[in-house]
Order: structure tokens, then sequence, then C-alpha cells
């Protein structure tokens, strides 16, 4: 049959580099010794303490050239834009006063005051690199912690508003791409499996998010009683692990369902290329299937990146800034669609001979 | 199996450790869902003690947080302490909740250094002054000035840092 033809050397087509993870995280939750944590403080605390952390972190190295901003005053647009972006959370883009964040320029440093706890320190990275983001992260923390004093007990660490984050406040996190795993229904035994190992699997935006596009953010659930670098060689050899599975999922899908892959694929493409009214997630299972064709070799790898940015750019808030102000759902869904018709216009024919190493 | 709180089938079943004694807790899945029991992060700590009031004794219902204000039932409700001083009041019920959500209830990781040095800072006032009075006591006069002027010069390099 002329599907055998396609999938016979199935094993191969299994990129060995493939990315599966997205990107890494790090963060780190801290509190000012001498004030109460922000979900008990008064508003004049909550100022004292924006105004303190502000002026500390404008001085710490990485932050050195970077963007403060107050959140009183960004408007519900900007706010959402920089939640899309991972840049800060859902908590802090609905805090009513006090809240902050500063950005480092390149993007890889965040620094948000006044969330749940007064200082939530993040570090992002690309692909999979847990070394590089702690490392940044500890001396950034580091750096913080030379002008205020934390509150830290010996016995239990970093003291944080809610006792899950209590130790090492810290909650080290992989953005991962899974497919294979979805697809062939598998994802559910993954995240029971990695549950008992004291480790979160959650959707694209963290808590509460659901799973479009296949995207997965996976991270350690506990923060006290192990070293940060013992939590971290925990995570990691579980990602490994999943990252292991997924890539037997994908093989197993293309040997055993080759030609249904192919159709699922092939029908992404003709939706992107040809929708008038497009919802994000119905967006996003699309453009997971153009980043696994990808990394199957089925389409050149810019079309992965071009997937990666898509993800975010089909998000609400992306979608009216686009339009440059606040639109309806209805419209939001024609604009998103006409974006993506306009890139992937030039979308070539699926390879599905290609051959990857 | 019938849940514990309708007469529902019930579909999760979760297991606490509490006190180091094992409790076992059968939901539908409308109420693990009201409970928040099927996404471990809104898991409030409170709301399943609430399940288990016999481990609450009497004596932890009425405690306060001075400092900021929070109370025992602020806790068992938000599942979120007010301040620093929170940890030293309510730690009686903290200490086993953290048993079951942690891998271990001491820390093991990075320790601030500002912290580390303003405690031993205080560790050693706090040593002087106890050596101070005892040499005052036995009237080792001679000891109790340097020991006095020891303390001086720590409460000078202390303040000026501060």
């Amino acid at each position: 049959m002329f599907h055998d033809l396609f999938f016979s050397k199935s094993k191969s087509k299994v990129p060995k580099p493939c990315p599966i993870a997205l990107s890494t995280r790090v963060r780190l939750a801290r509190n000012l010794s001498e004030f109460p944590f922000p979900g008990r403080a008064e508003s004049g605390q909550k100022k004292a303490v924006l105004s303190k952390c502000m002026s500390a972190l404008g001085k710490v190295k990485p932050l050195l050239s970077s963007t403060s901003v107050e959140l009183d005053e960004l408007s519900e647009l900007d706010r959402q834009i920089l939640v899309e972006k991972h840049l800060i959370s859902l908590e802090l883009s609905q805090s009513e006063e006090s809240g902050g964040v500063v950005l480092s320029n390149d993007r890889a440093c965040s620094v948000m005051v006044n969330e749940e706890d007064h200082l939530r320190i993040q570090v992002l990275a690309n692909g999979l690199d847990f070394s590089k983001v702690w490392k940044l992260a500890d001396s950034l923390d580091s750096g913080i912690e030379s002008s205020l004093d934390y509150a830290f007990d010996s016995q239990l660490g970093f003291l944080t508003a809610c006792p899950t984050n209590l130790g090492t406040g810290m909650r080290a996190s992989v953005m991962m791409h899974l497919p294979g795993l979805v697809m062939s229904k598998n994802m559910d035994k993954v995240i029971n499996a990695v549950n008992h190992l004291g480790i979160a699997v959650r959707g694209l935006f963290g808590e509460g998010s659901d799973a479009s596009g296949s995207i997965f953010q996976i991270s350690n659930q506990q923060t006290l009683g192990e070293s940060e670098s013992a939590i971290l060689e925990r995570l990691e050899m579980t990602l490994e692990n999943i990252v292991h599975q997924e890539r037997l999922a994908r093989e197993k899908l293309s040997e055993d369902d080759g030609l249904r892959l192919t159709d699922k694929i092939s029908r992404a493409v003709g939706s992107l290329k040809t929708s008038y009214l497009i919802q994000s997630s119905e967006a996003m299972d699309h453009l997971s299937l153009i980043r696994l064709a990808a990394d199957f070799g089925y389409l050149p790898e810019k079309f992965r990146a071009l997937a990666d940015r898509m993800f975010i750019e089909v998000q609400p808030g992306h979608v009216q800034l686009s339009a440059g102000k606040p639109i309806e759902p209805g419209e939001r869904d024609r604009l998103r669609a006409e974006t993506l018709r306009k890139e992937f216009l030039r979308m070539p024919q699926l390879n599905l001979n290609a051959q990857v190493d | 199996m019938k849940c514990h709180h309708c007469d529902s089938q019930a579909t999760v079943h979760l297991t606490q450790i509490i006190n180091g004694q094992m409790h076992k807790m059968d939901l539908c899945e409308a109420c693990a869902q009201e409970k928040g029991v099927t996404n471990p992060d809104n898991l409030s700590i409170g709301n399943l003690l609430d399940e288990n009031p016999s481990k609450v004794d009497a004596s932890t219902a009425s405690m306060t947080c001075e400092s900021c204000g929070t109370t025992h039932q602020d806790f068992k409700k938000g599942g979120r302490l007010g301040c620093e001083a929170c940890y030293h009041v309510f730690r009686p019920v903290l200490e086993p909740l953290l048993d079951g959500m942690h891998a271990g209830v001491k820390h093991f990781g990075k320790v601030p250094s500002r912290s580390v040095k303003k405690k031993s800072d205080d560790d050693s006032e706090e040593l002087l002054n106890k050596e101070l009075k005892k040499a005052v006591e036995e009237e080792n006069y001679e000891k109790a000035a340097k020991l006095r002027d020891r303390l001086k010069k720590l409460q000078a390099k202390s303040s000026a840092s501060a």
C-alpha cells in the first residue's frame, strides 16, 4: 500500500534531537522579613514593599538594563499580553494595588512584586536547560538579597504565603510539546505516574488552563526537604523519561497508524491555510501538528519556529494587540484566521519521504 | 463505593497522612472538584482539615497571629499564612501538613547570606549578654568590663550595617 512506502522507515523518521522541550523556567518565591505577606498587608505596607523592592531590583546586575512597570499603569489588554508571553502570572495581572514587575530587556528575567509573595523571581530560557536557568535565578536572588532582608527560617527555609512553596521557594518547570502521548491516549498515564513522584502537569498557562496544542507545563510540586539541585535532578530525570516516552509514542503512531497521522497533519495544514474563523484552542491544535510535522521532517525546520511564534500570536490578547484595540471574540476569530492564512500561505507540500537522522 | 459527602458513586480516592496516621476519603467527581482535590495546586489545606475535625484539637482553634491578625480559621479557609510570625504561631498545625506535602520537613536548600550573618550576630550578642550576666553575678568585674566592651562593639557594628 502506498502509505507503507511512506512509513516503512518510520523509526528513522523521528529526529533524535527532537525539540520536545520548548522552554525552561525557574521561579523563586521570596518575602521581606519586616512586612506581612501581600495577602495580609495593608495598602500602605504594600506600597512600601513595592517601592523598597523596585529600588533594590534596579541595582541588581541582570536587571541593570530592564523595564519596571507598576500594574496600575497598565491597561487590561497590556496585562493580558504580559500573561500570554509568560512574563507575569494571571494572579499578578489581576492585582488591584501596588503590583509591579521588572523585566530584563532580553526578557530572560522577570521579577514580580506583591504577587502571592512579595517577590517572585523568574528566569526563562529556550529548550531544556536547568543549569543555566538555575544559575541565573540563583545569582539574581543573591543580588536582591544583598540589599533586602528575606523572611527565612533555618528549619523551614524561605517563608512563603502558601506552605506549598515553603523551603526553597523554587518551582522549576519545562514547557513540553507532547502530541504523541496525547494522540496515543497515554497522557493520563504519564500524569498519574509523575504525580506520584511529586511532579505536577498543567496546561500552557499553568494552573487551571487546558492542554490545547498538546503543550504541558511540567514542574516540581515539593519545595521543602530537598536542596534545589536535588529537586532539579529529579525533575530532569523525569523529563528525560517523558521525552523518551513521547519519542516511542511518535514512532508507534507513525508505524501503526501512519496514514491517519498524515491525514491529521494534512488537515491541519489545510485549516490553517483556508479558515476564515478560528478560535485560539483550535488554532493551537493545528499548530501543534505543524510542529510535529517539522519534527518528522515533513516540513522545513523554520515551520517549527513559526508554529512556536504563532502559539503566542493566536492568543486573545495578542490578536487584539495586532488589531491595535480591544475587539469582540467573533471579530478576533476572523482576524486570527486572516493572520494564519497569511503566515501559512507559502507552506510547501508535506515531504512525506523525509529522512531525519 | 459512595462519596463521603453525597450518595453519588465515588471516583476520587484521597489518601492523606496527618500526624503519621493514614486517612482515606472517597469522593465523587463533583465533590472532589468542589474541594479542589483534582487540582493539587488549588488544594486548600484548610478544606481538607475540615474533613478531619478530630485532628485539630480545641487548643489550636483559637490560635491567632498577634503580628498580622491571621487566625487559624483564616488559614483553614484560604490555606495561606499572613506573615513570618505565623510560621511560629501555627507551627503545631502546620508541621503534620508539611510532612504530607513535601519531601521532608527540614530545609536543605539555599541559605541567604544576610540572614545567616544577622543570625550569627544575634546569637553572639545573646551569648555575650549571658556571659556578662554570669560575670556580674560572680562579681568578676574585670571579665564583665571586657565582655561589655565586646558587646558594645558588636552592637555598633550591627547598627552601622543596618
